[in-house]
């Protein structure tokens, strides 16, 4: 399917979505266009992880439409959702890399089960490849429980664009790290984004890296998109849920600054 | 206090509730694996490398307990034969016993505890540190990748173990019949083998078809819908190893019985 470059990749309408009582999405819009970062900023538990999961068909909305790349994930047969999956890459928050597999087992692995025919060499290639995008080629033979948290997080990284996406989704991507670490995540945030021209949301609730990498800023409170905007329009508000989320990250407002 | 009996109504209703909740998602679980399982891919290299963990590591436990139970079971039998002095049947006695039932058992025992526990805490462990979702999003089929695989291997190997199992406990057999008896090789494998039928061998290797498959679809239903962390995990591979014991227990009840049946 040929798209619009001027068309949103994403497009979130009227999503809600609660678990027994707890209604967590209530009525969601958002769009992202393409090679563009959007951030949605939110609480813990404020449902920006459940977004993304079902953006990418791990969870089932209770109404609204999600369309990515063209396509309602929700209407997918599991054929198509797999051929959607291949093109939109998942960063999860604590990595999920497999464990019993070594870094470079870990980056084949959705290569080989994707790709066939795939020869040794270009398999190697696209390996060190995503290695050296996140700066780690020389860890090829290390397990994860040998790694630090920052570079796991980067392996995680290298493995989503392995693939190639033209999407990718970053859960907490600075979550736990030192803010050394949560700066480099952050650059090659911006850097997947130049390098290979994708359109990504990032979750997160770490103002900086909202501000290091959104083109645009999208609050999530109390299951809506209270603000959406760049980084200091969304935050030029005396709503006290912004202002209350600004004050806790020990930052000062915009204009103080 | 006793708990009021309406209290304890609800909790009564509800353990039904849960009960038959568990049978139907177990039964849609099977299900999902008899389909995912005849179609492609295979993954044929994940099903050899399990069939590896499974058969191969499972090894040195089934040769000692193996060795051991036909020692002991030939040492114990042996003053009931000499009582009406036919300590000649002993070879016969074992063969039988432990093909018929004690090998079956053992090696699904032994294989419940320490293949059901394993495959439980590890997909429970990827279950619960996403790296179940991780293929998922990553367009890999992880119930066919992980469920499939791990079943086929332990539907296949516990059934090769059985056999192995058989050869171990009649080799620790032979060597106390010949310590005691001075019976030669060819004499035990000549008693023992005299009152062996096909039906015998078939109900057996069945019957170990059957666990190794109990002992697999339990262990990877439990691992892979394990929750709450860590606590999760060791709840899985605790009760993939009693879930699997239980059911083998009655299957092998249910199977000696239909065995009977064709015997008469």
């Amino acid at each position: 399917m040929t798209l619009d470059p001027t068309e949103p990749v994403i497009r979130i309408h009227g999503l809600t979505k609660a678990f027994g009582e707890r209604e967590v999405l209530r009525g969601v819009d958002l769009d992202v266009r393409p090679a563009e970062n959007v951030v949605v900023l939110g609480r813990s538990g404020s449902g920006k992880s459940v977004l993304i999961k079902i953006l990418i068909g791990l969870l089932k909305p209770d109404q609204g439409e999600t369309i990515v790349l063209g396509h309602n994930v929700h209407r997918l047969r599991t054929r198509a959702l797999n051929a959607l999956r291949r093109r939109v890459g998942f960063s999860f928050q604590n990595s999920a890399l497999y464990d019993s597999m070594n870094v470079k087992q870990n980056l084949e692995f959705p290569l080989l089960m994707n790709t066939k025919g795939l020869q040794a060499g270009e398999v190697r290639d696209r390996v060190h490849d995503a290695l050296e995008q996140v700066g780690l080629a020389h860890a090829l033979l290390q397990m994860p429980s040998e790694l630090s948290g920052g570079q796991r997080k980067r392996i995680g990284i290298a493995r989503t664009l392995i693939l190639r996406p033209e999407i990718v989704l970053y859960d907490e991507p600075t979550a736990g790290l030192d803010p050394v670490t949560s700066a480099e995540i952050n650059e090659l945030i911006n850097q997947v984004q130049h390098k290979y021209h994708s359109a990504s949301i990032i979750i997160t609730h770490d103002l900086t890296c909202a501000r290091t990498t959104g083109d645009r800023v999208a609050m999530l409170i109390d299951g809506t998109m209270l603000r959406i905007g760049s980084f200091d329009e969304v935050f030029a508000t005396d709503d006290p849920r912004v202002a209350g989320f600004y004050k806790y990250n020990f930052m000062q407002p915009p204009e103080q600054q | 206090m006793p708990p009021k009996p309406r209290r304890r109504t609800v909790v009564i209703a509800r353990g039904v509730d849960s009960f038959f909740t568990g049978v139907y998602d177990g039964a849609r679980f099977f299900g999902s694996f008899l389909l995912e399982a005849v179609r492609p891919p295979f993954h044929l290299r994940e099903i050899i490398r399990q069939c590896y963990e499974v058969g191969v590591r499972s090894i040195p436990l089934i040769t000692l307990t193996g060795f051991i139970t036909g020692i002991v079971f030939t040492k114990q039998s042996r003053p009931s034969l000499a009582a009406f002095g036919a300590t000649s049947w002993l070879p016969s006695l074992i063969t039988v016993a432990l093909l018929r039932s004690l090998a079956p058992l053992i090696t699904a025992l032994i294989c419940a505890g320490k293949v059901g526990s394993s495959i439980g805490a590890e997909l429970g462990s990827m279950k619960v540190t996403e790296q179940i979702e991780a293929m998922e999003v990553s367009a890999i089929n992880p119930f066919k990748y992980l469920v499939v695989t791990r079943t086929i291997a332990t539907t296949f190997m516990v059934p090769s173990l059985m056999i192995y199992c058989c050869f171990v406990g009649m080799t620790g057999s032979y060597l106390n019949v010949h310590g005691n008896e001075a019976t030669s090789l060819a004499a035990f494998l000549k008693s023992g083998f005299s009152t062996i039928t096909y039906l015998d061998v078939a109900s057996s290797v069945s019957k170990s078809f059957v666990f190794g498959l109990t002992i697999g679809i339990i262990a990877c239903y439990k691992g892979y819908n394990a929750t709450s962390g860590t606590e999760g995990v060791g709840r899985a591979a605790n009760a993939s190893v009693v879930l699997a014991m239980f059911i083998v227990f009655i299957e092998e009840i249910l199977i000696v019985q239909i065995v009977h049946w064709l015997r008469t």
